[in-house]
C-alpha cells in the first residue's frame, strides 16, 4: 500500500503476470485433484464396489 | 519498470512481481529434473512383480517434484554465487524475477508436499528417503559443503544417485542391492562430470568463491582424480549386467560406454594445455552425459519390454 493508503492501478505487465500465475494454480490444483482422485481409485481397486449389507 | 527494480525499491509503494509461471518452473531445474525422472524409472522398472500405472505415474511425479523442490531452495541459497557466474546469471532469483523470500517458501512448500504424497501414495520408506535426499541437496551439499571443500561434488553426489533407490523403495517398500548398483554408478558417475566442466570453467567457480577441484587442488591433481574416478565407474557401470539384473544388451553397452570414457579420460590426463585441453575437457562432459544416459536407457528398455511381454 502506498504513503496515501491507496493501491495503485496494476501496471498492464503486472496484471498480465498476475494472471498468468493465477492460471497456473488454478491448472496445478486441478490436476493435483484429478491425481488424487485418480490414485484413490487405483488404491482401492475394484474393492470400491463392494458395499457391506445393511 | 524491471522485475529487478522491483525488489530492490525502498519506498513504500506495492512490489508487485512480474515473475511468470515459467520462471517458477525454471526454479525447479527441470534439466536435472529430467534426469531423476529418468534414473528413478530405471530405479522403479527393477522391482520384481507387476507395478499399477497409476501409483507409478504418481510416485514418479512425487519425485520429480521433490528434487524440484531442492532445486528450488539450492537456487534461494545459492543466488549470490549464481549472480556472478555467467551459466547461472539468468536464473530467476539472480536475475530478479522472483524474490530470494518467494524462492524459499516456494521450495519449503514442494518439498513438504512431494513428501507427503509419496508418502500416501507409495510408502513412508521412500517418502523418508525423498525426504533424506531433499534435506541433503539442499542442506549438507548446497549450504555446507559446496563453500567448503573441493571434495563437495564428491559427497553431494549423493543427492542426485537416489532417485533410483526412491524409486525402488516406492515401488517394494524396501531398498535391495540392484538399486544400490544404480546409485553407485550415478555417483561414481559425477566427479569426472562436473570436474571436466569444472577444469573449463575454474575461473567463472573461483571468481564466486566456490571450491572446485581445479580451483584448490589444481588442474593437474584434477586430471587425475578424473582419470581415477573413471577408471572405477567402468566396472562398476557393468556390474548390473555381472550380478544378473541387466542383459547382454547393457554389459556391451556398459563396456563400450566404459572404455569410451577411460579413452576420453586419459585424453584429459594428456591434453594439459590451450584449447586442445578444454576441448578435451568438454568432449568427456559431454560424452559422461551420453554414457549415463545410454546405460539407464537400455535398462528401462529391456525391463520395460520385458514387462510388455510377461
Amino acid at each position: 500500500m502506498s504513503k496515501h493508503g491507496k493501491i495503485p492501478p496494476l501496471t498492464p505487465e503486472q496484471e498480465r503476470a498476475r494472471r498468468r500465475r493465477n492460471l497456473a494454480i488454478a491448472f496445478a490444483i486441478v490436476a493435483l485433484c484429478i491425481l488424487f482422485y485418480v490414485v484413490t481409485m487405483a488404491k482401492l481397486g475394484p474393492g470400491i464396489l463392494v458395499r457391506p449389507s445393511i | 519498470m524491471s522485475a529487478t527494480q522491483d525488489y530492490n525499491q525502498t519506498d513504500a509503494s506495492p512490489r508487485i512481481s512480474l515473475a511468470e509461471p515459467g520462471d517458477y518452473f525454471a526454479l525447479l531445474k527441470p534439466r536435472v529434473m529430467s534426469l531423476v525422472v529418468f534414473t528413478a524409472l530405471a530405479g522403479m522398472l527393477l522391482a520384481p512383480g507387476p507395478l499399477n500405472p497409476v501409483i507409478a505415474f504418481a510416485s514418479l511425479l512425487a519425485i520429480a517434484v521433490g528434487a524440484g523442490a531442492s532445486g528450488a531452495l539450492n537456487m534461494w541459497y545459492d543466488a549470490d554465487i549464481d549472480a556472478v557466474m555467467t551459466r547461472t546469471r539468468t536464473r530467476p532469483v539472480p536475475a530478479g524475477k522472483i524474490a530470494p523470500g518467494e524462492a524459499l517458501m516456494f521450495g519449503l512448500v514442494l518439498s513438504v508436499f512431494s513428501v507427503v504424497t509419496l508418502g500416501v501414495v507409495a510408502n513412508w520408506l521412500a517418502a523418508s528417503l525423498l525426504a533424506f535426499t531433499i534435506f541433503f541437496y539442499a542442506v549438507i551439499y548446497t549450504m555446507w559443503l559446496k563453500r567448503s571443500t573441493p571434495q563437495n561434488i564428491v559427497i553431494g553426489g549423493a543427492a542426485g544417485a537416489f532417485p533410483p533407490v526412491v524409486a525402488y523403495a516406492a515401488a517394494t517398500g524396501e531398498v535391495s542391492l540392484a538399486s544400490m548398483v544404480l546409485f553407485a554408478i550415478i555417483f561414481i558417475w559425477t566427479p569426472p562430470h562436473f570436474w571436466a566442466l569444472a577444469l573449463v570453467k575454474s575461473s567463472e567457480y573461483g571468481r564466486a568463491g566456490v571450491p572446485m577441484m581445479p580451483n584448490v587442488k589444481g588442474a593437474d591433481r584434477t586430471r587425475l582424480e578424473i582419470l581415477l574416478y573413471t577408471l572405477l565407474l567402468a566396472p562398476v557401470g557393468v556390474a548390473p549386467w555381472m550380478m544378473g539384473f541387466a542383459s547382454l544388451v547393457y554389459g556391451v553397452t556398459a563396456m563400450a560406454g566404459g572404455a569410451a570414457m577411460i579413452a576420453l579420460a586419459l585424453r584429459v590426463y594428456r591434453l594439459r594445455q590451450g584449447q586442445a585441453g578444454d576441448r578435451a575437457a568438454m568432449q568427456l562432459f559431454f560424452v559422461s552425459i551420453v554414457y549415463l544416459f545410454a546405460l539407464f536407457a537400455v535398462i528401462v528398455a529391456e525391463r520395460s519390454l520385458a514387462r510388455v511381454l510377461a
